[in-house]
């Protein structure tokens, strides 16, 4: 049995292997498998079922978080139509389980491809560009996907939507709040594992030497264009499983929410986690949608009280300004979002007393 | 014959103001290189600072528009002073994030403000500004638009040309660290490419609100039709920008006339996706040959 490392003063990598460590001590490996038993073992038991609703958008927000930040914070690539692909994974996975009839295990990674493909659809013209031409090829793909979404009626049924049959894993039925708890989060966790080693490998360093210059990427020899390609070819599959999943969960969907503003909503939550952080993604997707729970809380509780009466003040502006206020304060004063600010916290625990 | 005409000149005016809606967009790409994604947030606070002005202080037309004029011009100066500033010298992706926020606050507070209802100005548009021939009629704040926007059109190309503002926003945009090293304020640059960006925004914010009425979610869809129509265009060309916004006008309204009115608004997104396969830089945007 090798030595245990728990509190390791000073920094002593001395390979390459060290430094791609996941976890630098057993502390990491020790809170890792804590919270994993209370996620599992505790959290859908105590919680209410509206909290537990809150703790499963949570985890499918994530997933398709951690897509976004592969894309903008380790490819340094912005994509704005991150919401529509959503869109997408969600009504391929409709297609699948209501005309073919295909099971669920099968269908949610099926809707990720496809997304993967439409993705690649905008992609492709785009990142044979220098500069942030994706951005607006992604623009463009979040309005012709939305109209396709309500126009493709064939497919999409229009603005009717459509209703998915019951998930269905190995003749087990998945429905309500707890097994899905359980779908979802093992989901996340198992695109969490992939990401983070992803970014282990030769591909993730590409991505990041891409955004770090990409010209000297270049000349190191890295293709970049396949690169940028593969890199959002890999975000979109991530938005479209969350989709799909989110589809599932939700039982009926419409075309309605995978707007521009759900976009900027992703964007949100990978800049006020933590770009290029893989933890970041998860931090964001707690604050955002803890952040959209407090203030329908807040408006509810100020429209009781009489503070606000019925003057037109609803939820949905108030909303965008305060997730464009946070966009803006953390860009400019935290720009490494709450990761960082966790980060810094644990390391102030870690040196107490002694911080210098 | 007479349907296409119509239509024709009908595109050719929405077009023309798509064209200077898109100027202040490259204005601020040109000098500083940055997406603006706030652009169509910063027509909206034209067209409502306006809408206050003439509706509720009831200023003459004249005296509002000076007025709105100089609300925006600070405006664009406050947000680069306050925004964009801290950031020069940061990579570009956290800039134009920053922008995708600003919209977002933008939109947000505005609608705060004054809700989410179509506001209207009231009617003060002289009758024989309006254009006819035959059966074809050009409507008064077409004709409107399309002297304003001349007369911007040729006070920046003087700006640009001759005056020492003027040509050192021009240096910026062509070699920033060239420019920098030759004793140029750079910062003062950005600062007043954002202001005369917000006020050019903001002119055409008031033409936008005169024609639709003051929305500020079709002003903020309008402003995100500025990239289809810069890119083809050219991203870097104010010219461009006009002869985009034509095509960009023409083909919608086409569409909107033959096809199918739905397909309208999406139109001009597929353009552009097929503007970045064949002509990536757009009509008369500078090619960046780069060699590794």
């Amino acid at each position: 049995m090798r030595k245990r490392v728990f509190h390791p003063c000073g920094n002593y990598h001395e390979n390459y292997a060290d430094q791609l460590k996941v976890y630098e001590t057993d502390y990491g490996r020790f809170f890792a498998a804590a919270g994993l038993i209370v996620l599992f073992g505790l959290a859908p038991f105590v919680s209410s079922p509206y909290f537990l609703y809150i703790l499963n958008s949570i985890g499918i927000a994530a997933i398709a978080a951690i897509g976004l930040n592969i894309l903008i914070g380790y490819t340094g690539q912005i994509s704005l139509g991150h919401g529509a692909f959503f869109g997408v994974g969600a009504y391929a996975a409709a297609f699948l389980a209501t005309r073919l009839e295909i099971p669920f295990l099968l269908s949610v990674p099926a809707a990720g491809l496809i997304t993967a493909l439409v993705g690649l659809i905008f992609g492709l013209p785009s990142s044979r560009l220098k500069g942030l031409y994706l951005t607006i090829a992604t623009l463009a793909g979040q309005f012709i996907i939305e109209y396709v979404l309500v126009h493709w009626e064939d497919v999409t049924k229009g603005t009717m939507g459509i209703t998915l049959p019951k998930a269905n894993i190995i003749g087990l039925e998945i429905s309500g709040d707890i097994p899905f708890f359980y779908v979802i989060f093992i989901a996340m966790l198992v695109m969490l594992w992939l990401a983070v080693n992803l970014m282990r490998t030769k591909y993730g360093r590409a991505f990041v030497a891409i955004r770090d210059n990409d010209r000297a990427a270049e000349g190191m020899g890295i293709p970049i264009f396949p690169y940028k390609l593969l890199a959002f070819a890999i975000s979109s599959f991530y938005a479209g499983v969350a989709g799909a999943i989110w589809a599932y969960y939700t039982v009926s969907i419409t075309s309605e929410p995978f707007n521009l503003g759900l976009s900027v909503e992703y964007i949100a939550m990978v800049i006020i986690g933590g770009m290029g952080n893989m933890s970041g993604a998860i931090f964001g997707a707690i604050f955002i949608t803890g952040l959209n729970e407090l203030l329908r809380w807040a408006i509810d509780l100020m429209m009781n009280m009489g503070m606000v009466t019925q003057t037109g003040l609803n939820l949905a502006p108030l909303r965008e300004f305060i997730f464009g206020l946070a966009i803006v304060l953390f860009i400019l004063f935290e720009p490494r979002g709450i990761a960082e600010v966790w980060r810094i916290i644990r390391s102030s625990f870690r040196l107490w007393p002694f911080s210098y | 014959m007479d349907f296409f005409i119509q239509l024709v000149v009908n595109g050719l005016s929405v077009g023309f103001i798509y064209g200077i809606s898109a100027m202040g967009f490259v204005m601020i790409f040109k000098s500083s290189s940055v997406l603006n994604f706030a652009h169509g947030e910063l027509l909206a606070m034209g067209a409502y600072i306006f809408l206050v002005l003439v509706t509720w202080l009831e200023l003459p037309v004249y005296a509002a528009f000076l007025l709105t004029m100089a609300a925006c011009f600070s405006l664009g100066f406050i947000v680069e002073r306050l925004f964009l500033r801290p950031l020069i010298g940061e990579p570009l992706i956290f800039v134009i994030m920053l922008t995708v926020g600003l919209a977002a606050m933008f939109k947000g507070l505005i609608l705060l403000i004054w809700g989410g209802n179509l506001h209207t100005f009231p009617d003060f548009l002289p009758s024989w500004l309006s254009l006819n021939w035959g059966s074809v009629a050009v409507q008064p704040v077409y004709t409107l638009a399309l002297v304003v926007g001349t007369i911007f059109l040729v006070l920046f190309g003087i700006f640009f040309k001759f005056s020492s503002q003027g040509i050192y926003m021009r240096s910026v945009a062509d070699n920033q660290r060239a420019a920098l090293s030759l004793g140029v304020n750079v910062k003062k640059v950005f600062a007043l490419s954002w202001a005369i960006a917000a006020l050019v925004a903001g002119m055409s914010g008031i033409i936008l609100g005169i024609i639709n009425g003051v929305n500020v979610h079709d002003l903020s869809a309008i402003g995100l039709k500025v990239f289809p129509v810069v890119i083809l265009g050219g991203l870097d060309s104010i010219g461009g920008a006009i002869v985009g916004g034509l095509i960009i006008g023409l083909l919608e309204t086409l569409t909107g006339g033959y096809i199918s009115p739905s397909l309208r608004d999406v139109v001009p997104y597929i353009v552009l996706v097929f503007i970045l396969m064949v002509k990536p830089y757009g009509l008369f945007g500078q090619v960046e040959i780069e060699r590794v």
